[in-house]
């Protein structure tokens, strides 16, 4: 490993976009572009629209990849690039420009957004080939792609807020997009709206900042931080963590995500696995210089990643449906980077490197799980699967890739990362650390669970269902999406130096942890097994019932989401609207009978006027004249 | 500085127009319809080169002035010019008129009223709005404020709803007492004005930086306020709006809720502030109370709300409360962005109610939501407008009302952090009521009866393009108003003697900048 640079990270250089760099702006309006011309083009676009969606993203993907290359060449201290486009908002000392930011770690997400953007864009011209709105959908996709691209390239987080919220559209879109379905339209509008109360926080964040350091530009921000009282800090630290909290689905704001799985899969995969809903984590470390010197807030991001770390094993762990288990798995390894980031400089680095290998398995797994579905006629009950490593076995071979990958098992990629973080949580306290091994047992049960009724045991399958494999433009992606599970970690970890690469941004510290690290090594991987044996135990050399057992208290509630809805309605829902019914009475009896009661009582029983309808114009000139009347007796009476 | 006339110009024309569609013979109804829409386009494209001629950075406080004695015996004249926040209003005024007459092309259609009386009226109502936001002199303010009442009257009297008639006489007697206040508080102005400089006057900038005695302004400020809170209008003056709103046509919804009510906050910003500095000061919080009141109260009507044109109407008034609350929370960034936000809640009005308005006339002129369900199957270009307006009415980041919504916001927080952090959680319940209408209405089952509803056509799309290009790239290039704003918003803070809060600990940046 290379040698480490021990500091939190200072304050690098921007420098002005030359070159390639100064295609940032082209980097975005591409996908943008695909965006205006597919939703705007009508029906006409259908035929050839989806390409036009992929050749877009794949032509970002293909400029990032050579921004890659020359950030690489650059000198360290000097991979900060800005460029900015003109004055957008200003107004009494407030001035935000539309300027974006390239460096280490917006290139990371860069690369991420449009290489996994481009292969799901590929597999959906699969997925979606038979649906009359495709144009539509990859219209949106590419709405979505270039929205992420402004969150993560903005130099502010007003214009980041743009992207947040634009991100956010595009799920609402999405997820909305068979929407003739209630349940869809549903969710899409409950995923919006709780993402509102994230946006309350990065709102209120951004003022506080504003009021604060007279400027919402990073530079500004992070660089004034260290003069700033610990409160204020503290402030924004948890504002933002608000924000996160409703953008990544963390506790409490949580309840939306496995209702977005009414979505197409391949959305499911982009947006509510790989990239979107770790936006919290970007921000979280992005504002490192705020969490480094603000404890509290940076404690209270470890709870709330501790706490959906097994919330979302637990409904993983309970499902039937496989979307909504691997969206549960979602939630637990969004809850890992978000546990990581709160560690600050021990794992800021290590939640981003989670985050990568993250976002490329399971973007695998949902695509995966997408041509599972594909074959069994769009059912997700996995109890209705079973014995499928048959019928397809480039979907097998590759969700397998997928599956070692998040459970941890040395070379797949998510090994390297995962242990990471459970490293930089003992490095922390030997508490957390022990929390993050029982979950990665838990996690390595529900996955083995899942592969277990999906290719294992016997065929519990439909009796009209065929199962099949996808066609190529479907299984292409999915090799290329399961190499990257199997090789990521490791070519991050030693090839691209991704510690190195990120600690100029980030900053990076080590501390000892109680346990040596071969031991935290060997346990963690003992309990993955166990966890896996159980699952393999319980769900593969036992039969599956077609109906699902009553189950433990605990499964019945991890079936319902953990009540996050029943939560939620008894103490919002119903209330708002509970609310909004006693102000309608109220509004029209109370205030306007009170005014329409005066005005009768002032202006002559409005309604007796009523029914002088006719008569009103008439009327109407002589209250004219009367007026004017007064006005010039009353002037004349002035004058005098 | 050019002396041509631009403001009686851009008057005239319209009023030209209106007079020449009067004397239509009536069988020529869309001759009428024509002769309207050619005036309004004529007189949109002055205002645009109008528009070009105005210096952001001139030291002159109006533009385009014009004075003529009218009444000399008591000082009255007609004085107009415009500052930025005049001109934008104005321009939002000429914008949106021949769009609602190309949008209300058929509204007239088998009404009681005369097809060319409709279009006739709009026209007069397009001169009497540039008028009220041109004037200069205040009693001129006061004749186009009042005159403007006469043409909506009629056109919710004699081209509304079943109920046009109650609506219509609401509408008008909430504007009279309000109109009579103000005037009380005029003729006191004039008599403090005579009994400070000797000769009393109406003239704006003779009146601005007068040494009122502060008892005096705390009783003339209420005055103006009141008319202005009917108006706008503010809880709890508000119950005029739904009604009105639900009785008219859309069209004229548009004109009520999008331009004519902003004559309420451009009064406070143009006339309560700076003529009684000492009471704005001191009403200011019983005001910021009525806003923020406003801003939750009508968000939770119009979340209860079953009927759509009730919905935006107590939604405008939610509206309405972050637009009074940027203007007296008394800081440059909050009152910008009021003006930011006026600009856009016509916009997103017009949007919500025209593309409604298209949607009701294919249902049997049903406003209630339940009445529809899955029209975005049969309909999705009227469905992709309808989450367009519905977008800019939550202030979606990257549209102009985001803009304007979020400088109200910081500029509220910025005075008082508890009052912004409070106002910013309405962003929740907008985002709540706005989204249930679009999910009722638009997605779904298609409703029984919807099956043949057709899509927009061409004339519909041709209405409603503009204002979706407008509402989009201002809000990513805003400069165009804020360039032309912000010199008349510092000069009001200026008068009333403001000064932004600075930063606690500002960054290195910042303090190179001098700010």
């Amino acid at each position: 490993m290379s040698p480490l640079v021990l500091s939190s990270a200072t304050l690098q250089e921007v420098t002005p976009a030359t070159g390639v760099f100064s295609l940032i702006a082209l980097l975005i309006g591409l996908p943008l572009l695909g965006a205006a011309v597919l939703l705007l083009g009508g029906r006409r676009t259908n035929k050839w629209g989806p390409y036009l969606g992929v050749l877009t993203v794949g032509t970002s993907a293909v400029i990032a990849i050579v921004m890659l290359v020359k950030l690489m060449a650059l000198p360290s201290e000097s991979r900060a690039i800005g460029e900015s486009l003109y004055s957008w908002v200003f107004a009494g000392g407030f001035q935000v420009d539309l300027a974006f930011q390239l460096d280490q770690l917006s290139m990371v997400f860069v690369l991420l957004i449009t290489i996994v953007g481009t292969l799901i864009h590929i597999y959906s011209l699969g997925y979606m080939s038979h649906d009359k709105d495709k144009r539509k959908f990859f219209g949106y996709l590419n709405l979505f792609v270039a929205a992420m691209l402004i969150l993560v390239l903005a130099n502010n987080f007003l214009l980041l807020y743009v992207g947040w919220e634009g991100v956010g559209l595009a799920s609402y879109l999405l997820i909305g997009f068979w929407q003739f379905k209630p349940s869809a339209a549903a969710a899409a509008k409950k995923a919006f709206v709780i993402n509102r109360v994230g946006d309350v926080g990065l709102s209120l964040a951004i003022m506080l900042m504003f009021v604060t350091f007279g400027s919402v530009t990073f530079s500004d921000v992070f660089g004034s931080a260290s003069q700033a009282s610990e409160g204020t800090l503290t402030a924004i630290g948890l504002l933002l963590l608000l924000a996160a909290c409703g953008k990544s689905a963390q506790f409490p704001l949580q309840a939306w995500l496995l209702d977005a799985m009414e979505g197409p899969t391949p959305v499911s995969a982009l947006i509510h696995a790989a990239t979107m809903v770790t936006a919290g984590v970007y921000l979280i470390a992005r504002s490192n210089a705020i969490f480094d010197r603000a404890v509290w807030a940076a404690t209270a991001v470890i709870i709330v990643g501790l706490i959906t770390i097994f919330m979302g094993a637990t409904i993983g762990s309970a499902k039937d449906d496989i979307k909504k288990s691997l969206a549960g798995s979602t939630m637990s390894q969004i809850g890992y980077m978000v546990l990581a980031v709160g560690l600050g400089p021990i794992g800021y680095v290590f939640a981003i490197f989670h985050l990568l290998t993250h976002g490329v398995f399971k973007a695998g797994l949902f695509l995966g799980a997408g041509s599972v579905m594909h074959g069994m006629n769009d059912n997700v009950n996995m109890r209705r699967y079973g014995a499928l490593r048959g019928a397809m076995g480039i979907t097998f071979v590759t969700f397998m890739a997928g599956y070692l990958a998040i459970i941890g098992i040395p070379p797949f990629a998510g090994y390297w990362s995962k242990d990471s973080i459970v490293h930089a949580a003992f490095e922390k306290s030997t508490l957390i650390g022990v929390l993050t091994i029982i979950a990665a047992g838990i996690t390595g049960f529900y996955m083995t669970r899942m592969v277990a009724m999906t290719f294992f045991g016997k065929a519990r399958w439909e009796d009209d269902a065929h199962p099949h494999e996808s066609p190529k433009v479907m299984t292409i992606p999915l090799i290329i999406l399961a190499i990257g599970s199997t090789f990521l970690g490791l070519a991050l970890l030693f090839w691209g130096n991704i510690k190195t690469w990120l600690e100029p941004v980030l900053g990076l510290t080590e501390a000892e942890t109680a346990l040596p690290e071969l031991a935290i090594i060997i346990i963690t991987l003992s309990v993955v097994i166990i966890g896996a044996i159980i699952g393999w135990v319980m769900y593969a050399r036992r039969a599956v019932p077609i109906e699902a057992p009553r189950g433990s208290w605990l499964t019945r509630a991890a079936r319902q989401d953990l009540y996050g809805d029943a939560v939620n309605d008894a103490l919002v829902v119903r209330p708002s609207y509970h609310l909004a019914r006693v102000l309608n009475w109220f509004d029209s009896r109370a205030v306007d009978g009170f005014v329409n009661g005066t005005a009768a009582f002032v202006g002559g029983a409005s309604g007796r006027m009523r029914k002088y309808q006719s008569g009103f114009a008439r009327s109407y000139a002589l209250s004219m004249v009367g007026g004017a009347v007064i006005v010039v007796l009353a002037l004349v009476l002035v004058r005098l | 500085m050019s002396s041509f006339p631009w403001l009686t110009l851009l008057g005239v024309v319209p009023l030209v127009g209106s007079l020449v569609v009067v004397f239509l013979p009536k069988a020529k109804a869309l001759l009428a319809k024509q002769v309207a829409l050619a005036f309004a386009i004529v007189t949109l494209v002055l205002t645009v080169a109008m528009a070009l001629q105005f210096q952001a950075d001139s030291t002159a406080q109006f533009q385009f002035v014009e004075q003529q004695s009218w009444i000399p015996a008591f000082g009255i004249s007609y004085a107009v010019g415009v500052d930025g926040i005049g001109l934008v209003l104005v321009a939002l005024a000429t914008t949106l008129v021949p769009i609602v007459i190309l949008a209300g092309w058929k509204d007239a259609d088998n009404e009681r009223g005369s097809v060319k009386g409709y279009f006739a009226l709009i026209l007069v109502l397009e001169t009497l709005m540039i008028g009220v936001f041109a004037a200069t002199d205040v009693f001129l303010f006061y004749v186009f404020f009042e005159a403007m009442l006469i043409p909506v009257y009629f056109m919710i009297g004699r081209y509304g709803g079943p109920q046009r008639s109650y609506a219509a006489v609401k509408f008008l007697l909430y504007s009279l007492v309000g109109g009579l206040f103000m005037l009380a508080s005029l003729i006191g102005l004039y008599v403090v004005s005579a009994q400070i400089t000797g000769h009393g006057t109406f003239d704006y900038a003779s009146l601005v930086g007068l040494d009122i005695d502060p008892f005096a302004q705390k009783l003339l400020f209420l005055g103006f306020f009141f008319a202005f809170a009917v108006k706008a209008p503010l809880w709890p003056f508000h119950t005029w709006l739904p009604d009105a709103a639900a009785q008219s046509k859309p069209g004229t919804a548009v004109l009520l809720i999008g331009v004519l009510d902003k004559v309420g906050t451009f009064g406070m910003l143009r006339y309560c502030l700076p003529i009684f500095p000492d009471a704005s000061s001191f009403y200011a919080p019983i005001v910021i109370g009525m806003a923020l009141i406003g801003i939750f109260y009508g968000a939770y009507v119009a979340l209860g709300q079953n009927d759509m044109k009730r919905l935006f109407a107590y939604s405008s008034m939610s509206h309405f409360g972050f637009i009074a609350l940027g203007i007296f929370v008394f800081t440059s960034i909050g009152q910008s962005g009021s003006v930011v936000y006026m600009v856009a809640h016509g916009l997103s009005t017009a949007a919500l109610f025209l593309t409604a308005g298209f949607l009701m006339q294919r249902n049997k002129n049903s406003a209630l939501i339940s009445d529809y369900s899955g029209v975005n199957k049969v309909a999705p270009v009227l469905a992709g407008f309808f989450l367009i307006a519905s977008l800019s009415s939550l202030a979606l980041p990257g549209l102009v009302s985001f803009v304007g919504e979020f400088m109200v916001l910081l500029g509220s927080f910025q005075r008082y952090m508890w009052v912004g952090a409070i106002a910013t959680f309405g962003i929740v319940i907008t985002a709540a009521y706005v989204l249930r209408v679009y999910q009722k209405s638009m997605t779904g089952p298609l409703a029984d009866g919807l099956s043949g509803m057709k899509d927009l056509g061409g004339r519909e799309i041709t209405a409603l393009v503009p204002i979706a290009a407008l509402t989009i790239v201002l809000g990513f290039f805003p400069a165009p108003i804020l360039n032309v704003i912000n010199p008349a918003v510092d000069r009001v803070m200026t008068t009333i003697g403001a000064s932004d809060p600075a930063p606690t600990v500002p960054s290195a940046s910042v303090e190179g900048n001098g700010q």
